[in-house]
């Protein structure tokens, strides 16, 4: 069974019939979402049970040819990096379909159509191994993420969207000379066969640069990250989780996959830099989202710091190579940049949703706005508290583990590094809290809060599966660790070996 | 039959069917029109049948010539037929209702374009200067004559009148420079020139300035800047029509033109032809993409907008190369398609007696109109190249034969300016989707209309997910 195909394409084609529901019938259009939503979740199932930890090789590998007078391929396969976003694609498929099942009124067929192609997208973007389907996926996902922006978001939505799309489109625009220069040298549109392509340092270096203008901007990375607080706050809740939870992580993911291994000595020359453009986003970003006065803004603010440790994990492999010569280390902080992506999106996903519920109620992101919800909310506000303190890093939560690696890594680098990642552990913890006292705890602010409903079961469901999975990591993430093992030790395997010709 | 009439029957069945259509027209009462519409698309339907059935291609060679060498029938004249074809088809079926409703509904509309059609066919199998002339003028003076439809209005005459001087201008100019070329070369057949330039070599000065003129007369034809003044103006001006006629079918001959003239002409310039075209390729995309941003009128925004495209249909042009000329004749083919979607769009939403001409027009579509507003999305995301819509393919290829040859500085300049130029296409989502409608747009197009319109939106999604086999087309279109 082509696993990978039916992930792609039953979210893919759910959404054009979701679309073919129309606007009269709204119910029937929610409950079809949901449906295709589970039923993409459920596929996931084999796909875990079939998956060999110990292997790094693509696994699950579906290879057509699709236009054949440049031999690019419908080329699909998973490893030890894929799988554990497209799970987290998949899980949270259902989880937005269930956030605007009350609050989207409008145009209901085309908002839940709008997700389940994006879904189908970013699953082809986890698992293409044809670099320029790779680049179709990555790119086509554009379009529903402006739609929803645009159609559902707050009042200042088309800056938001129009920002948004330019932003990420001139970023792979260059990306996209890349992997046409990448063809042209090599004759091929595989990925793994660009992995053992050799090059020379300028074009290794050049082709850093477009992949970096690319990446850079989707994960997002100080100075590129202005257009996310603004698509943050703008995105209807959905749109905000999709964003935060996966969207981000397909520049996580597209450093793994094309920058490190196609071109690891140019970024081993550069790892100074995008270190300490991580180290910028991970400290100055930290201080800009202690400021912010809208909810919605803070948590986008503490996303860039919060995929510096991302970025930081990635390249510090370079700096530890060139101290310890050993790999072992290495492994470390690619393993925690992993585990801290799959854990963003929890936690991200989560805080979002939170935001969610209270502006579902309230219509205000202003922190100011609030204050005492736990008095009138006590489920919510537990919730609220325990996706804050993951936020923060609290041990036992997921937030803690990936922070923990990467800060464990870079230690073997420079104290330096480490000193200032692990100032997150404080600033973090600032902006997070004092958000939660501010719009949580106290006496109840004002009427609006006063007249707080709890959340109901629907809410209560989605929110408690991602206490589930945040907690899950935090306190046993050797699957998810042992799932990626392998495919660490590739990618390291590309990284430390020269390619230089 | 002679043979040559044979090799040309595609060209004698429409000259004939032309005729027809003019002999039948008297006859008709105003209620029985509907026969002239069916024979202009039996005629591109049958020669259609005939292209395909007669192809040289088939009887195992790749080129054949007729009338002594004047004519000439081979892969990318064929393949650029079938499109002109299939686009006039288009054209016919989306003019109907435009006509109908301005009371224009005559012969004049169909065999103008008819025979705009054979100049277009003629020009695209010119093998000498003297049919590339011919067929050029057939096809330039039967579309000042469209643009001028509407004999009420002002705005038409205007601009049918800017149209004709600025065209006759590029002509003599044309023909100045043809006669430079046949100065120096002594002959007027193409592959005769190309012969001649290539033993006495490419020093000549006469030649040169010859050339110079011949690229005028071709970046006319397309509307490259700086030759591109005539564009928005027409296209803004004539009954929308006819613009959306001159936005498509003459394109693909202005191609053929191109690339008749300068690969088969006179392969040995150029070097010196690829400095002029890549000036031209290079201001057609700064110029078209900035100036499309500043519209608030949708026609002359899709003026612009060809403009920028045609920089990338010269950018294929550049390289010299086989990939090259079919990544041209991808891009051309397929920005027919778009724009012949985009204008049937327009005229889609013009109610009775009132053109769609500003942007605002289209406020809110998606409100009442979903499915429209879907296929001109899908339209507006392909020209902006975005994937998996077949535009981005027709930019992919271009990139990627100016990369093969090494030009890596208009590679990055030719996506940056696609990265500007999306930004007006989202700007018209943006209008049809984030905007609220000032009233209900009731559409009342006839069936085939609506098919014929859903066909071409969905063909931006189908030739782009399905791109192998056209690509394959127009790539085996050269031989390398």
């Amino acid at each position: 069974m082509p696993l990978l195909s039916l992930l792609i394409w039953i979210p893919l084609m759910g959404g054009v019939v979701v679309m073919l529901a129309g606007n009269q019938r709204p119910a029937l259009a929610r409950g079809l979402a949901l449906l295709i939503a589970l039923v993409t979740l459920a596929l996931c199932v084999p796909l875990v049970t079939g998956f060999d930890n110990a292997s790094a090789a693509m696994q699950f590998v579906e290879r057509n040819p699709w236009i054949d007078t440049f031999s690019v391929y419908y080329h699909l396969g998973i490893d030890g990096f894929s799988l554990p976003l497209i799970l987290l694609t998949a899980f949270f498929g259902p989880l937005v379909v269930l956030a605007g099942w009350e609050v989207i009124q409008t145009k209901v067929h085309q908002y839940m159509a709008s997700f389940l192609i994006m879904e189908g997208l970013m699953v082809g973007v986890f698992a293409s191994l044809d670099g320029l389907l790779f680049y179709i996926f990555f790119e086509a996902m554009l379009i529903p993420m402006f739609l929803v922006i645009g159609m559902w978001g707050g009042p200042r939505r088309v800056y938001a969207t129009i920002k948004f799309f330019l932003y990420t489109f001139l970023g792979s625009v260059f990306m996209l000379v890349g992997i046409i220069y990448l063809y042209n040298a090599s004759g091929t549109w595989s990925i793994l066969a660009w992995h053992d392509h050799p090059l020379s340092m300028p074009e290794q270096t050049w082709l850093f640069l477009g992949f970096l203008a690319a990446f850079a901007v989707k994960i997002p990375m100080f100075p590129v990250h202005t257009w996310l607080p603004d698509a943050h706050v703008e995105a209807p809740t959905g749109g905000s989780v999709i964003l935060a939870a996966i969207m981000l992580k397909i520049g996580g993911y597209g450093f793994l996959r094309f920058s490190l291994p196609i071109t690891p000595d140019a970024a081993a020359s550069l790892d100074g830099f995008v270190i300490a453009l991580s180290l910028i986003a991970i400290v100055y970003i930290g201080f800009v989202a202690l400021v912010q006065q809208d909810m919605k803004k803070l948590i986008a603010y503490s996303s860039i710091s919060h995929m510096g440790f991302v970025t930081l994990g990635l390249f510090i492999a370079f700096g530890i190579f060139r101290e310890t010569g050993a790999t072992q280390g290495a492994g470390l902080g690619m393993e925690g940049a992993m585990v801290q992506m799959i854990s963003h999106g929890f936690i991200s996903g989560a805080l979002f949703l939170c935001v969610g519920v209270l502006y579902d109620r309230v219509h205000s992101r202003e922190i100011s706005a609030y204050g005492g919800v736990a008095n009138t909310m006590p489920w919510f506000a537990f919730f609220a508290v325990l996706f804050f303190m993951a936020n923060a890093g609290l041990p036992g939560t997921s937030g803690f583990v990936g922070e923990f690696m990467v800060i464990l890594a870079s230690f073997r680098a420079s104290f330096w590094y480490a000193f200032c990642a692990g100032l997150t552990l404080v600033l973090g913890a600032a902006y997070s809290l004092w958000l939660v006292k501010r719009v949580i705890f106290g006496e109840v602010a004002n009427k609006n809060v006063a007249n707080l409903k709890d959340i109901d079961r629907r809410e209560a469901v989605v929110l408690g599966t991602l206490a589930a999975a945040v907690l899950l990591v935090g306190l046993w993430p050797a699957p998810l660790v042992d799932m990626m093992h392998a495919s660490v030790g590739e990618l390291l395997r590309h990284v430390v070996q020269t390619k230089l010709i | 039959m002679d043979a040559s009439m044979l090799i040309a029957a595609p060209e004698l069945l429409v000259l004939i069917m032309a005729c027809v259509v003019l002999c039948v027209d008297p006859f008709m009462e105003d209620d029985r029109r509907g026969i002239i519409h069916l024979l202009g698309m039996l005629t591109v339907v049958f020669a259609a049948i005939i292209t395909l059935r007669h192809d040289p291609l088939v009887e195992g060679k790749a080129v054949v010539t007729a009338f002594n060498g004047m004519f000439v029938r081979d892969g990318m004249g064929d393949t650029l037929k079938l499109f002109a074809y299939a686009t006039l088809a288009l054209v016919f079926t989306y003019a109907k209702h435009f006509l109908r409703s301005y009371q224009l509904f005559s012969a004049d509309f169909y065999t103008l374009s008819l025979f705009s059609l054979l100049g277009v066919m003629l020009l695209i199998s010119a093998n000498s200067l003297v049919m590339v002339y011919l067929g050029l003028e057939l096809t330039s003076l039967s579309s000042y004559a469209l643009v001028a439809l509407n004999r009420a209005s002002t705005r038409g005459s205007e601009s049918a009148m800017k149209y004709f001087v600025l065209g006759s201008m590029a002509s003599a100019l044309l023909l100045y420079g043809m006669s430079m070329v046949y100065g120096a070369t002594g002959t007027l057949s193409l592959p005769a020139i190309a012969d001649a330039v290539r033993v006495a070599g490419s020093d000549d000065v006469l030649l040169i300035v010859g050339l110079v003129f011949l690229v005028v007369g071709i970046a006319f034809k397309l509307g490259a800047v700086p030759f591109h003044m005539w564009v928005p103006d027409v296209y803004d001006g004539a009954p929308l029509a006819a613009t959306l006629f001159i936005a498509t079918v003459p394109k693909l001959a202005a191609f053929a033109m191109a690339y008749r003239l300068l690969a088969s002409g006179v392969p040995d310039l150029h070097g010196d032809w690829q400095q002029m075209v890549a000036v031209l390729a290079v201001l057609s995309l700064v110029v078209g993409n900035l100036a499309a941003i500043m519209q608030t009128n949708i026609r002359r925004l899709l003026a612009y907008s060809t403009i920028s495209h045609m920089g990338f249909v010269l950018l294929g042009l550049l390289p010299g190369s086989a990939y090259g000329y079919g990544a041209g004749l991808f891009y051309i083919v397929v920005y027919a398609l778009m724009s012949a979607a985009a204008f049937g769009m327009l005229i889609l939403l013009s109610g009775e007696g009132r053109a769609v001409r500003d942007l605002d027009d289209l406020k809110g579509l998606n409100q009442h109109n979903s499915w429209y507003a879907a296929v001109m999305a899908m339209v507006m995301f392909s020209m902006a190249g975005v994937p998996i819509f077949v535009g981005f393919f027709a930019k992919l290829l271009v990139i990627k034969a100016v990369l093969d040859a090494g030009m890596l500085g208009l590679a990055l300049l030719a996506v940056v300016f696609s990265v500007i130029g999306a930004f007006y296409y989202l700007r018209v989502v943006k209008i049809m989707y984030f905007d609220e409608p000032d009233g209900e747009t009731r559409v009342s197009v006839p069936v085939d209309f609506r098919a014929a319109i859903s066909l071409n939106g969905l063909l931006m999604l189908g030739l782009g997910v399905f791109s192998s086999s056209l690509i394959a087309v127009c790539m085996e279109s050269f031989p390398s």
